[in-house]
């Protein structure tokens, strides 16, 4: 697309809560920066003849979207998804970044493949911050060079997709990764409790015949990886959590100040496991859809900060992995074209104001990652998403960037939605007619 | 029964779709059925120019067998697929396996598979009618109907009765199908077993759970072992068949404590000597053969229902 020189985001209501701003003005882009923000009282700055002006009266501009759990499978499953598909996806859903977690084809454990990603990431619609494995092929047996990746461009390390079973390897890598001041993420599963499970382990999967997966195979874990974050003082983040107890152990860790931060799914708290009833392979994830009991914690966890960032764990599989037989389907769904309809849905019921939504879904991930972005500083990269709190539609399969469809939410109503966003000055998704 | 009542399923993938009304149907249906298997010309021209495919993933002697002696009494064409003769062997997804069957225009598909819900997907996809005849450890419909017409044949009625389900509960369809069939009809179900094999919350399904076998069996008027599969002694859920045996075996001993008239049944095959002993399988109270020459009018009565049959 023919990129403008100049953006001018018109009355627009401004929320940046890194800066503390909640108002109603307007914002110049130029030269791929955030030049000026400015009330209509304000003086206006010398704007650029060649300048894209856009009215955005009633419409929310925030610091562009940050996921932190995104697989954008390449390389080696583009079947399912690439780096272009995947960013495209994210752009659509307002999102400038992503961190693409390592359990590619081959797994990115080394520079090499962290450079493959980056390089394909060039002509990517997102930033990309690729996530590198902390064992050796993701097996648990060897550390990774963290360090190499890190100056690769790696942005945290974990072992996404699989636990780290041996407590001695987790021990390790957190009083590794300290040197390269890379942050470890935590798949928080105990797999001899999980293995061979198919849903949350309860009423729905003895009715359906499914072997459960308890919530205490995600809880003993995150009991012993907050131990050990606490034991060696290291600085660990635990990735979608989805149990009531899960989240009162992390509330009483950071009671402690032990140094630990912790992201969840939009699903986890928009879903329950009843989503699975009639064999839905589109309700299927590890961990998979929990309770009623567990979905009101994960909301009072967003709302007391026990947890800190909202990350997709976009997940895209195609038909082959998908519509099958609910026992052998792959784990996982698509989230990042549905994660503002469903956090705005938490603002609307009143769980929790547009200042922490932006916390959540840009500035805290920014945050923990180290990366740019998660705010709208006068100067900065002008990464932005422009929202539309009101804008309603119904999901249609056609209508998802990504390449692959498997999303629960297809078929249902939501409201919110991203009708523009910008990443380093360039327009990657409007659905503004300009 | 109101006169108003159809049958109105074209799929019969578990009993937790039926209505109590629908089961009862079924049952009187059967039994009006059964008196074709005594017959000397045991043939009925009822389904005649059906075609009736039964697909089986798992190895099966009994129930297959039986659903292909109750279509050919009444007088439908049989087709068997196994699943080592059929292309999923060649890496065929289910979905493509019975499309290419659904065209060959067929008009029921018996399926047995080893994934819970494989029935389900099944009847999602075809408009062929899909009878499941067992899959993963979700429901084996025809087997719990045909325990529920055993019983009432003997008994006289479901309502009020106490049975006595015995053993691996959680890798069990016969049992999840039992537990919401009978309570379904007003009887009183009671599971025990090794805690290992108890899934969580099956009491929410309707059943009562016991520690020991002494209270599941006391007074019950049936008393139902499950067949323990040898595989279940490689995970960690049963140190060994001889333990098992000698505190969740029925034998004589433990019958003595239920009804003196107590029926015993079991969905077979069964391991003699683990979960039932060899003289009560073969005692007067024993109405094993009688689940099996049932089963065959249960699915007699369950193909001509789907078909419309009144």
């Amino acid at each position: 697309m023919g990129q403008p020189q100049a953006i001018l985001l018109k009355n627009g209501r401004i929320i940046d809560p890194a800066n503390r701003i909640d108002k109603k003005a307007s914002l110049l882009v130029e030269k791929g920066k955030i030049q000026a923000i400015f009330t209509q009282r304000q003086k206006k700055p010398t704007l650029p003849t060649k300048l894209l002006s856009i009215d955005l009266q009633g419409k929310w501009i925030v610091p562009g979207l940050i996921d932190m759990h995104v697989h954008l499978r390449e390389p080696g499953e583009e079947h399912k998804e690439t780096i272009e598909t995947g960013t495209m996806a994210a752009a659509t859903g307002g999102f400038t970044a992503v961190a693409c977690m390592p359990n590619t084809n081959p797994v990115n454990d080394c520079q090499s493949v962290t450079r493959l990603i980056l390089e394909k990431a060039e002509q990517a619609y997102s930033r990309v911050y690729p996530v590198g494995a902390i064992s050796k092929g993701s097996q648990g047996e060897s550390l990774a060079e963290f360090g190499e990746m890190k100056k690769a461009g790696a942005v945290a390390v974990t072992d996404d997709g699989k636990p780290v079973s041996d407590s001695q390897m987790m021990r390790r890598a957190l009083e590794y990764a300290s040197n390269y001041n890379i942050m470890v993420i935590s798949h928080s599963e105990d797999f001899s409790l999980s293995r061979n499970g198919a849903m949350n382990e309860g009423f729905v999967s003895t009715r359906m015949g499914l072997k459960g997966i308890p919530s205490i195979a995600e809880e003993i874990m995150v009991y012993r990886d907050l131990a050990l974050a606490e034991y060696t003082g290291c600085p660990l983040h635990l990735a979608h959590i989805s149990t009531k107890e899960s989240i009162n152990l992390i509330r009483l860790a950071k009671q402690k100040g032990c140094p630990v931060t912790a992201e969840t799914a939009p699903h986890y708290f928009s879903l329950t496991e009843e989503a699975v009833d009639d064999y839905n392979t589109n309700a299927k994830m590890n961990p998979p859809l929990r309770t009623q009991e567990d979905l009101d914690a994960v909301i009072g966890a967003l709302i007391d900060g026990t947890i800190d960032v909202i990350a997709t764990d976009h997940a895209p599989h195609s038909i082959l992995e998908k519509d099958i037989e609910f026992d052998q389907a792959a784990n996982g769904i698509i989230g990042l074209e549905t994660s503002v309809p469903l956090a705005l849905a938490l603002f609307r019921k009143g769980y929790i104001d547009e200042a922490r939504l932006v916390e959540l879904l840009s500035e805290n991930p920014a945050k923990i990652l180290g990366v740019k972005g998660g705010s709208l500083s006068i100067g900065a990269d002008a990464d932005i998403a422009v929202i539309d709190p009101e804008h309603q539609f119904v999901l249609h399969e056609n209508d998802i960037a990504s390449k692959s469809k498997n999303s629960p939410f297809i078929g249902a109503k939501l409201q919110g939605k991203a009708l523009l966003t910008i990443c380093g000055g360039r327009i990657t998704y409007s659905a503004l007619s300009v | 029964m109101s006169s108003k009542y159809l049958f109105a399923h074209k799929h019969i993938l578990g009993l937790d779709h039926l209505s109590v009304s629908d089961i009862e149907h079924i049952l009187n249906t059967a039994e009006s059925f059964k008196e074709i298997s005594d017959r000397s010309i045991k043939k009925v021209p009822v389904l005649r120019g059906k075609t009736v495919v039964t697909l089986f993933f798992e190895p099966s002697t009994r129930t297959r067998l039986s659903f292909d002696i109750a279509a050919k009494r009444m007088s439908a064409d049989t087709f068997s697929i196994s699943a080592s003769t059929s292309s999923t062997t060649k890496g065929e997804t289910l979905s493509d396996t019975a499309k290419n069957i659904e065209a060959m225009m067929p008009d029921i598909i018996v399926m047995r598979h080893p994934s819970s819900g494989a029935s389900n997907y099944l009847a999602k996809r075809i408009n062929t009618s899909v009878i499941n005849a067992g899959d993963g450890t979700h429901e084996h419909p025809s087997q719990g109907l045909l325990d529920l017409m055993t019983v009432k044949n003997h008994k006289g009625k479901i309502k009020g009765l106490k049975i006595a389900i015995i053993g691996d509960i959680s890798h069990s369809r016969v049992a999840h199908s039992d537990i919401i069939g009978f309570s379904k009809m007003g009887a009183n179900v009671f599971v025990s077993g090794p805690a290992t094999l108890i899934p969580k919350k099956i009491d929410q399904l309707g059943a009562t759970v016991c520690k020991t076998i002494d209270e599941a069996v006391r007074n019950a008027d049936v008393v139902m072992p499950l067949r323990l599969q040898k595989e279940r002694q490689n995970d960690p859920l049963i140190p060994s068949f001889r333990e098992y045996a000698s505190f969740f075996g029925i034998n004589r001993q433990v019958l003595k404590i239920a009804k003196p008239d107590a029926l015993v049944m079991h969905p077979g095959p069964i391991n003699r000597g683990v979960e039932l002993s060899p003289d009560v399988a073969d005692s007067s109270q024993s109405v094993i053969l009688d689940q099996v020459t049932n089963g065959v009018a249960i699915r007699m009565a369950l193909m001509y229902l789907v078909f419309g049959g009144t």
